[in-house]
């Protein structure tokens, strides 16, 4: 039988606050265990949450980023549940009415082996508001775990979709589409390995052809891509062998052994949960007005695919490219700094593409730390353009500029690398490469256009390399056509 | 709705309150009557009329985002809870309140 | 005043003993710890003390006031429930689970009552996570109720209403979530206001039903609850439900005449269910209203009969949720012994909790569970709603509402205690007020006859429209200008003299 897997993601997004969602302590990650949780994070009796206002702006941020319905109003709830990492036996979270309704993301799916890249609009469902839970520690004391509420009441954003994705690569590029535009509107800083941006992904397959769903499995907390294609696949495989056995599936939630690379169901969750959601008598309604949205609007940066269409409307750069670096705010951002900063658009779309990605992914830096400012390779670029330096001494300056060695036209001068554009300068070694080549000048003159390549070639050797092409040729072509 | 003995366990379970058998019993007679008080809602016809949650109608204020507490860990781990199981010692280690190995 | 009678004192007339510097806030102070020292060991009122912080708090006082910067209530010695978090004190709820418990912040109510310079006299007694009628759910033990030692004081805040009648404070706080302030001050024979829901700040105050708790002033007369009302009522940015409204001074209307005052009576109020002798005593009150001028209206609470079904579904959800942070992790009672964490969870809190509010936990773990949320607890809010829209009705009728605060006089200890229903009961007339989220209040209004031939207090309830208790207490302290059933105080069997 030919199978279909079905997949739908829930991303906790921490959202990019000074502060946590309900009180006033700090958001900082890695502070010493519970030193940044407060009377209102250890639940003392008494203590009430107060909800940040810069919560609520990312929210709206992204309700507006993905065209989606925004409350007007909305309801914050308990969800009942003991855990010692959750210390008021309930976390507040949203339940019936979320503040972002309905939206819809567009992602580009990789080629892959025979299938050709392809886009396709996955569905939100909705993005509600939450506080996180602290964290357990263990293998501090012996057969006892530790908890840290630090991480108790951060501000999470969490973004459910439709089941609409069909593979593990739909499934990392919707991850990854999501990831960058988080970043992009400014609400996380989507750091994975601190966990601001962790995936719960539903998993069920189904025959093909059905349109029943299966049941579903729930892999927790995968906080890197390369694990969720891991764990997307392994448990494919894991529920059509199952299924294909005669077995049936259990709704359960698994986590991911990266180290294995298998799925295990969770003891802590095996029984059913009954989470007893009712709206929190201590939160009122969250009312969010045309004008509360118009003002966010009105903070939000232009969004990749508006950039994008403008890229290359603007300045003709092809879709591939404008897709390219429209895919994070920061190589957008330099992009831009690079032509504002006076470059010519389609050369920089190439630099930054080309030699400057290729350096950056070389040595796992991310652009926004790349040793290369903007505004230096915009100088590097400008030289090119004006004739200063050739392609190939570029390249030399470009390696210099990243080892630090200072600004682009400090470099050319230090090392040299100035061509030579004076045609009376250029004309006095093309009538010395004639003079002492009067073979080759005869064999052009026969017809051989051979010979006129060589010529040029004889000229640039003569000025160590420096004469300005371009020139050369010029000069070459009259001198021969006298 | 009559409660039997297993509503009062599963209930007990949900809100982590160890019950035995004759407890049970003894509050299956007492809920059992509360409920009865309860039942008396049923009679109504509530159809079409919105929920009320709130003593008042309005909306929820917003908080700026401001750092606004200090570390005050010493002082709130006062409180800490005796470890028990033999010990007397307050449950904290390193800063961490202790609890049994939390198996996931 | 002469001395010997201090403690049957008004707040001004405290006040005024303190700024004209004829008594000192220590002498004060010390009058009412002679007094709590002298009586509190049978009565129970007090569960906390602690007379170094408190005389410091005194002579504190008695700076400010020799520097002329005393506020009205400064050096005056106020009784807290121990429902309040205060700093450095132990804080319990009346509960074994919090018995260890010492609050390392202040309640907004306590930062108040400090900022006006007023003296923590202790932390009185109460029942557990104020969950009681008789204050017998008590982990502390139950409180006498000082008319009759061997009658409840009502509840939940019935250490404060036994330390306001037995005149062992100036006067005390209390909280009421479904009559706790009322049920008590009419038992006790004093004059106690539940303001509207959102008029004193929660913060710090120990939650029980977030959307029904609220906190108020347990005095001797209605002037003493409007200076209260005065350090208690304000703004308080860490309370959600807190409302942003004006400074306001509940005194500027206490002296307003009553002529033309349109009271309603509401018929369901005077039902059975409410003892004869109280209804006699009501009735008498009413009358004295009339002599003032006002104009009795017959009136309709429809929905009312329903407030107390609602509430044991409301006030058991909100509870159940509330008291899950009591888990034995961070704080509070954690079992001896325990195998794993879940069995940690378990014993914990059955040890910890008492039995009426593990009862109350499981209610309301019942009524929020799968497949009957719809039945119990969103029905509830709908009726809940119909109970509010019966006062917005009445109100288009009359300006207060008038009634009994409690269906009798005080009860035996013991006699209700293992009839949940019959306990709850007693707050049929206060429950409705704090459904609708209105400001009630209950003044003495004289003495019942009990069956032993003991004369039991009676209080009078006074319902307002919203942020209406200006007015209640210019009702309430009219009457007290022609009556005296407020300056009744109990005759207490000799303590440790």
């Amino acid at each position: 039988m030919e199978w279909e897997v079905v997949i739908g993601l829930e991303t906790h997004t921490q959202l990019q606050t000074n502060s946590k969602i309900f009180s006033g302590a700090s958001v900082k990650y890695g502070a010493e265990p519970n030193t940044q949780a407060c009377e209102v994070s250890l639940a003392l009796p008494g203590v009430l949450p107060v909800l940040n206002k810069q919560a609520v702006h990312c929210a709206i941020k992204f309700g507006l980023a993905i065209n989606a319905h925004i409350a007007p109003r909305s309801v914050f709830a308990r969800k009942n549940y003991f855990y010692p990492d959750l210390p008021k036996g309930y976390q507040i979270s949203q339940f019936e009415l979320p503040v972002v309704g309905k939206g819809a993301i567009t992602i580009q799916v990789p080629a892959a082996g025979k299938q050709e890249a392809y886009e396709k609009v996955v569905n939100i469902t909705r993005a509600h508001l939450e506080e996180d839970a602290g964290k357990s520690v263990h293998g501090a004391v012996e057969s006892m775990s530790g908890i840290d509420l630090n991480r108790a009441g951060t501000p999470l954003l969490e973004i459910v979709t439709e089941p609409d994705m069909r593979s593990a690569a739909e499934a990392v590029a919707y991850a990854k589409k999501l990831h960058e535009l988080v970043q992009w509107i400014g609400i996380c800083d989507g750091n994975m390995q601190e966990g601001s941006f962790r995936c719960d992904v539903n998993v069920s397959v189904r025959p093909k052809g059905s349109d029943k769903l299966g049941t579903r499995r729930e892999i927790k907390n995968l906080n890197s891509f390369k694990f969720m294609t891991q764990a997307i696949e392994y448990e494919t495989r894991w529920q059509i062998e199952t299924l294909e056995d005669g077995g049936k599936i259990q709704q359960a939630t698994v986590l991911f052994n990266p180290d294995t690379g298998e799925t295990r169901a969770m003891r802590s969750k095996e029984e059913a949960n009954d989470y007893r959601y009712f709206p929190d008598p201590d939160l009122l309604p969250l009312i969010i007005t045309e004008a509360d949205k118009a003002r966010v609007s009105a903070d939000m940066p232009e969004l990749p695919a508006a950039m994008k269409a403008r890229l290359e409307a603007q300045y003709g750069l092809s879709s591939y490219d404008a897709n390219s670096l429209t895919s994070s705010r920061d190589l957008a951002d330099y992009f831009i700094a690079t032509i504002t900063a006076g470059a010519e658009a389609k050369q920089t779309a190439n630099w930054v593409m080309g030699s400057l990605s290729a350096k950056l992914n070389s040595e796992d830096k991310s652009i926004s730390h790349s040793p290369i400012s903007a505004e230096q390779l915009a100088q590097l670029l400008k030289r090119i353009s004006d004739g200063t330096i050739s392609n190939n001494a570029a390249k030399q300056v470009f390696e210099a500029m990243w080892q630090g060695e200072g600004e682009a036209d400090a470099i050319i001068a230090a090392k040299g690398l100035k061509q030579e554009s004076d045609s009376g300068a250029i004309e006095a070694i093309i009538d010395e490469v004639l003079a002492a080549n009067a073979a080759m000048v005869e064999e052009f003159k026969a017809g051989k256009e051979k010979a006129f390549n060589a010529l040029v070639g004889q000229a640039m050797k003569a000025s160590k390399g420096k004469a300005n092409p371009a020139q050369v040729n010029d000069i070459l072509k009259k001198k021969l056509q006298a | 709705m009559a409660l039997s003995i297993e509503d009062i366990k599963k209930v007990a379970h949900l809100a982590r309150i160890e019950i035995n058998e004759n407890d049970a019993n003894a509050t299956l007679s007492k809920l059992s009557g509360i409920l009865a008080l309860i039942e008396q809602m049923q009679a109504v016809d509530t159809s079409g009329i919105e929920p009320m949650s709130h003593a008042q109608d309005l909306s929820q204020r917003l908080r700026d985002d401001v750092v606004t507490k200090t570390n005050l860990r010493d002082e709130f781990q006062k409180n800490a809870p005796i470890l028990g199981n033999g010990s007397q010692e307050p449950a904290v280690a390193g800063g961490l309140y202790l609890v049994p190995k939390v198996i996931e | 005043m002469a001395k010997n009678d201090l403690s049957n004192g008004s707040l001004k007339s405290y006040a005024d003993l303190l700024q004209s510097k004829q008594i000192s806030s220590v002498e004060l102070t010390q009058e009412f710890l002679a007094r709590i020292h002298r009586y509190n060991p049978s009565i129970n009122a007090f569960i906390a003390l602690d007379e170094a912080k408190t005389l410091a708090q005194a002579k504190a006082a008695d700076v400010r006031i020799a520097s002329g910067k005393a506020a009205p209530l400064t050096g005056i010695p106020i009784a807290q429930k121990d429902i309040f978090c205060a700093k450095g004190w132990p804080t319990t709820c009346g509960s074994k689970m919090l018995a260890n418990f010492v609050a390392p912040y202040d309640a907004h109510v306590i930062s108040q009552f400090d900022a006006a310079g007023a003296v923590n006299l202790g932390k009185t007694n109460m029942d557990e996570f104020a969950m009681g009628s008789s204050n017998e759910t008590s982990y502390f033990g139950g409180v006498k109720n000082p008319w009759s030692f061997d009658r409840v004081p009502g509840g939940s805040s019935g250490g404060s209403a036994a330390a306001v009648a037995a005149r062992l404070c100036a006067a005390a706080t209390g909280t009421d979530t479904g009559g706790s302030i009322r049920q008590p001050a009419s038992l006790c024979g004093f004059t106690g206001l539940k303001p509207t829901y959102g008029v004193v700040s929660r913060f710090g105050m120990i939650a029980f039903a977030s959307s029904l708790d609220q906190a108020g002033p347990m005095a001797k007369s209605a002037e003493d609850c409007a200076l209260m009302m005065n350090v208690m009522a304000g703004f308080d940015e860490r309370d959600s439900t807190s409302l942003d409204r004006a400074k306001e001074d509940y005194c500027r209307d206490l002296n307003k005449p009553l002529a033309g005052l349109k009271i309603g009576l509401p018929k369901e109020f005077f039902a059975e269910g409410l003892s004869a002798d109280v209804g006699k005593v009501i009735g008498n009150s009413i009358a004295e209203y009339k002599k003032l001028g006002a104009e009795i209206i017959d009136i309709s609470l429809p929905n009312t009969g329903l407030s107390i079904p609602v509430y044991y579904v409301l006030a058991p959800a909100e509870a159940s949720s509330n008291l899950s942070r009591y888990d034995g992790v961070r704080y509070g009672h954690r079992a001896d012994s325990y195998t794993d964490l879940m069995d940690m969870y378990c014993k914990s809190r059955a040890q910890g909790f008492g039995a009426e509010v593990k009862r109350r936990i499981l209610i309301g773990t019942y009524v929020l569970s799968a497949g009957y949320y719809d039945a119990y607890y969103l029905k509830a809010q709908q009726i809940r709603r119909l109970i509010a829209q019966d006062f917005v009705e009445a109100f288009k009728q009359c300006d207060v509402i008038m009634g009994p605060a409690a269906p009798s006089t005080a009860f035996k200890a013991g006699e209700k205690v293992d009839d949940p229903v019959a306990m709850y009961l007693q707050d049929i007339y206060t429950i409705s007020t704090n459904l609708a989220g209105l400001p009630g209040m209950s003044v003495p209004a004289g003495f019942a006859n009990s069956n032993d031939g003991k004369a039991l207090p009676v209080g009078l309830q006074i319902i307002g429209n919203y942020f209406d208790e200006a007015r209640m207490l210019n009702v309430a302290h009219q009457y007290q200008q022609v009556t005296d059933w407020h300056n009744q105080a109990p005759s207490l069997p000799e303590g440790n003299a």
